[in-house]
């Protein structure tokens, strides 16, 4: 992350790919491929804002899907009470991103780190979950939007060109949208982990002592990055909540923030691309298991967990990578010493 | 009002565009057999329920198959294993009806994953099955409903237990959808019968101790507890209840228990002995074609560790039902199977007789009044013939073929 | 009166309740720091030791008391051996392998056993408190968690193994110069916090019941209580079931169930803003 982003071809690549994704892939393929991608496309953003602030900004936060939770109820609220997405689209990053600045201030002014800050996430995430799931009852209403408790919200409008509430898209164009967002969200974070903001980021991440005696506001800078993670979290919700048309608690639950945990760890912390490998890899492997009724799925997909973090420790992207750079030998010197973004310091 | 069906007009529009991309598919899907699709959850916290559901399925499709198929045609099932998970559910859906193009779909457990999965077969005219008890208010041509709703049950149970144990209740339910309904139709038949809701309390679904709960019943001394508690978690009240010697002061009437065919093997005949269930089913129904179900059943899986209930047996009686409209209609096209199938027909299953009614496609059925002793239910009265009196108050798919709606009845 | 008296019971048995809980999670991750994303299959595994024991003819109070700690207990060891032991010093490569083992064992547990077993009854039956009926049971578990704390106390204070624990808690690089094979002490402090969990949900069957999935409500409440209270285990713990446990229970009887979990997750919140390291990270600091 060292050179511009302007120079690195990795960068060139990775947009190029995203772009022929987007232009091809509805020429290409039927409806229903098309629709499970999208699917991976919503929960790529969703990986980004966890990979950003746990990679470039060393915040490690274990209620992540509070703010996807967050994004998708504001844009499905909004959105029905509203009959247009495009605002809603908008509330959906500006509250989680808000709530992140407040939820920040409260943490790194009081200077929690490490595994005291991922369960005060946790229990934040799980407040959302409970308090969300007893909405059951008529009376909990936003406007003409029933919140709905445990089965959640149901007919949330399809997205729709900006002015023009009656040009809904059909699936191929939401899919094009959102291919959008998520490059337009990959260049962004790209620049800003690349500009001083970036810089400062991940100076804290690896030491906060040095970087505070230089004179950075540590705590301002980790409130910036974790309401930017937390606002992303909050677009890839409302993505979430019009693709399927639906929203319900388990986009609080501690289920899904695990799951954003278990796809930036399986990819690679401290890059951008293998958050949204880890995360295309495994819910593609979840869908497939469900398809073979002889074993039990859930302990098929535990299993493979357990195998990953015992044999790629780093994560499949850092771990290809350096096997195309440095060859083998680099990677046997490497293995085995964990890469300083990702062990928690005591 | 006009707001809504402004916006449902315009989604349906939207969705237009969505069939147009989809048409070529359609042309391709000339297959040589007949295929159904199957969503029961199979992993995860409702496999209890789910398993059964999908083992009497598949012996459903046997049985045809062995009879020689449908049409000319073998019938084959697609079975899909959602995981407990609502956004699977989806994604199956889907699969089912645009990419394994099946003639018709099987599932769903909860109402949530019902109302996930329901306009996806709504949208792309994929005819559809629910076999769960629910708490009513589906108002869907494209969906065929079977199980029973509080009307035929609650309805029945109410009166009962008020006649035997007076007239003071004390409602327990889970919060979420269901409970809250069902805990309105309780008040409502309680109140309808001269009696008295002294409280109600509603419970999240991952709670498993009831300590407080015991004892503030106790203090509220009411006549009878009416439990609509759900899932795993919630068995530990039945537990806690007998724990501290309150089975022999205080009945409890439950709207649930029982209906997955695994509660009353959790728990302990004591815990259970005593408390009294209304469903569609119960594996003590005493007529031949039941008998014969049950031996079928018990060949095909002699291992197995669940109980016939009412969500498995109306699996199987939708596979039949589906599969006798089929045959009789000649073809697997939506439209004339929901002419044979809400044309009055009276179909002989395991659970009595069962017929759909043409308002609401929810089935007229007998329904059952059963008391739990030693891990079995006895059944203690039968009222034949019952209707779906509540979703019949909002849905008349007569008059609005259209209507495409989880109607919430407000009483 | 009665009534105040059986909510007082109802309170001191459900810090009670989140002690027993919490204590073997507490142990593995005062000690080694290392968070067990399992705890709650490791509590499924040691209800299904009682009820599967006690439909096989084994003496329920048996089953609880020996059997669920003995095979949950050496379960843990080989656990730590095969996996735990590759991730020291890795919090949460650890937490992630061992969600990937609770997973694993939610399936595993229910292709072996299937999704409906029979539990075992409450023992003891009820008593009166005036006009209210209590479970004798509940008495149980305060007791229990009672003597589970006074066990690992005087087992840290007064034997030689506690003196290496705890040498090795403070200081593990001190301690392996001095000679401390650590790696066998994080083996069996694995080992016996997987008994104590094990101990507990021997405890929590004939309560609840036994199903595959039942250890998935309680690893949020049980993580909560260890990291409110802090790095010390016994201290830690007491004091953080003891607020939680009567907060939560408190509100729950005013309130409902909801406002009890909602009101512990708020106090928790509260309790770590004030003190980011925990109760005994400022407080109770020399205790054990």
């Amino acid at each position: 992350m060292e050179k511009p982003v302007t120079r690195d071809p990795g960068f060139y690549v990775m947009v190029a790919i995203g772009l022929a994704v987007m232009f091809a892939a509805p020429l290409m393929l039927d409806l229903f491929t098309i629709m499970q991608i999208t699917q991976y496309v919503v929960l790529s953003v969703f990986a980004l804002s966890l990979g950003y602030i746990w990679g470039f900004g060393g915040i490690l936060s274990f209620g992540q899907a509070a703010f996807f939770g967050l994004g998708a109820y504001t844009f499905a609220v909004a959105s029905i009470n509203m009959g247009s997405t495009t605002i809603p689209m908008v509330l959906a990053f500006i509250i989680p991103t808000i709530f992140g600045v407040l939820l920040g201030y409260f943490m790194f002014y009081g200077r929690l780190s490490d595994v005291y800050l991922g369960v005060v996430t946790l229990v934040v995430a799980l407040i959302f979950w409970k308090l969300i799931n007893h909405t059951a009852g008529p009376e909990y209403s936003i406007g003409s939007a029933r919140l709905g408790g445990f089965n959640g919200i149901p007919s949330i409008p399809t997205l729709h060109i900006p002015g023009d509430p009656t040009a809904w898209l059909d699936p191929g164009q939401m899919f094009q949208v959102f291919m959008g967002f998520l490059i337009v969200i990959y260049i962004a974070l790209r620049f800003l982990i690349a500009s001083d903001f970036g810089r400062v980021s991940i100076g804290i991440r690896e030491n906060e002592t040095r970087a505070s005696l230089l004179g950075y506001d540590v705590r301002k800078q980790k409130v910036v990055v974790f309401a930017i993670g937390g606002g992303i979290a909050g677009i890839a919700g409302a993505m979430w909540a019009t693709y399927q048309a639906f929203i319900d608690p388990n986009s609080v639950s501690m289920e899904m923030s695990a799951k954003a945990l278990v796809w930036v760890m399986a990819g690679g912390v401290g890059t951008l691309v293998g958050p949204i490998i880890g995360c295309i890899l495994l819910q593609w492997l979840t869908l497939q298991l469900g398809t073979v009724d002889v074993v039990n799925s859930i302990a098929v997909l535990g299993a493979i967990m357990m195998i990953l973090v015992l044999a790629l420790p780093r994560g499949i992207v850092p771990t290809v990578r350096s096997l195309m750079l440095g060859g083998y030998f680099l990677w046997k010197r490497n293995h085995g010493t964990t890469i300083p973004g990702k062990a928690v310091k005591e | 009002m006009t707001k809504l069906s402004r916006r449902n007009f315009l989604r349906s529009t939207g969705m237009a565009g969505a069939a147009t991309l989809a048409t070529p598919l359609v042309a391709r899907a000339q297959t040589d057999t007949i295929k159904i699709g199957g969503l029961h959850d199979l992993s995860g916290a409702l496999d209890a329920v789910g398993v059964p559901m999908n083992q009497v399925f598949k012996l459903a499709i046997d049985e045809i198959n062995e009879a020689g198929g449908l049409l000319g045609k073998m019938v084959e099932p697609v079975i899909y294993d959602p995981q407990s998970n609502m956004s699977l559910y989806s994604q199956y859906a889907t699969q089912l009806a645009l990419k394994d193009r099946v003639d018709v779909v099987m599932g769903g457990i909860t109402s949530a994953s019902r109302e996930t999965i329901r306009p996806i077969f709504h949208r792309y005219n994929t005819f559809y099955f629910y076999n769960t008890q629910y708490e009513g208010g589906v108002c869907d041509r494209n969906e065929i409903t079977l199980g029973t709703t509080p009307a035929q049950t609650v309805a029945r149970l109410i009166p009962y237990g008020m006649n035997l144990y007076g007239k003071k209740v004390y409602t327990i339910a889970a919060d979420y959808n269901y409970g809250h309904i069902t805990a309105a139709w309780v008040k409502r038949y309680v109140e309808e019968n001269g009696g008295e809701v002294i409280e109600t309390e509603f419970f999240p679904l991952d709670v498993s101790q009831f300590g407080a709960t015991v004892s503030k019943i106790q203090g509220a001394k009411p006549d009878f507890v009416l439990s609509a508690l759900v899932g795993t978690s919630h068995m530990g009240f039945y537990r806690q209840w007998a724990a501290a010697g309150m089975k022999s002061e205080i009945p409890v009437m439950s709207t649930v228990l029982g209906a997955g065919g695994s509660d009353q093997l959790i728990l302990t005949a004591e815990e259970g002995n005593g408390i009294t269930a209304s469903f569609g089913y119960f594996e003590e129904i005493d007529n031949p074609t039941n008998k014969a179900f049950l031996e079928k059943v018990a060949a095909a899986y002699p291992d197995k560790d669940w109980v016939m209930s009412e969500i498995s047996e109306v699996t199987y009686e939708a596979v039949r039902m589906w599969a006798d409209a089929v045959a009789d209609a000649g073809t697997t096209e939506r439209d004339p199977l929901l002419e044979v199938l809400t044309s009055g027909k009276t179909y002989d299953m395991p659970a009595g007789k069962v017929k759909i009614d043409p308002k609401t496609h929810h089935a007229i059925r007998d329904v059952y009044i059963a008391e739990l002793q030693d891990q079995v239910f006895e059944i203690k009265e039968a009222f034949p013939d019952s209707p779906p009196a509540d979703t019949q108050m909002v849905c008349d798919l007569v008059e609005n073929p259209d209507s495409n709606k989880h109607f919430e009845i407000s009483l | 009166m009665d009534y105040s008296l059986v909510i007082a019971l109802e309170m001191v048995r459900a810090v009670a309740w989140l002690v027993l809980l919490a204590s073997g999670l507490a142990i593995i991750f005062g000690m080694m720091r290392i968070i067990n994303f399992a705890h709650g299959e490791f509590l499924m595994l040691g209800g299904y030791t009682v009820v599967i024991s006690a439909r096989h003819g084994v003496n329920e109070w048996f089953a609880m008391l020996v059997l669920a700690p003995i095979v949950v207990g050496i379960f843990g060891v080989l656990v730590e051996r095969l996996v735990i032991q590759r991730l020291y010093g890795r919090i949460l490569d650890s937490l992630l392998a061992t969600w990937g083992l609770s997973m694993l064992m939610i399936g595993g547990v229910t292709m072996i056993f299937g999704n409906s077993v029979t539990g075992v009854a409450t023992p003891l039956g009820g008593m009166s408190i005036g006009d209210y009926q209590v479970p004798r049971y509940n008495f149980v578990l305060i007791f229990a968690a009672i003597a589970l704390l006074v066990a690992i106390w005087a087992a840290l204070k007064f034997t030689k193994a506690g003196l290496i624990a705890r040498a090795t808690m403070q200081n593990p690089d001190m301690s392996e110069a001095l000679g401390i094979p650590t790696r066998w002490v994080y083996m069996a402090t694995f080992g016996i916090g997987s008994a104590v969990t094990g101990f507990a949900g021997a405890l929590l069957a004939p309560m609840t019941g036994v199903v595959p999935t039942m250890g998935v409500n309680f690893i949020a409440q049980s993580f909560i209580t260890v990291i409110t209270g802090g790095a010390s285990v016994i201290a830690g713990t007491l004091t953080a079931a003891g607020l939680l446990g009567s907060i939560s229970q408190g509100m729950t009887f005013l309130a409902g169930p909801v406002y009890g979990d909602a009101a512990l997750l708020l106090a928790a919140l509260v309790l770590l803003r004030l003190l980011p390291q925990g109760i005994t990270g400022r407080i109770f600091k020399k205790s054990l």
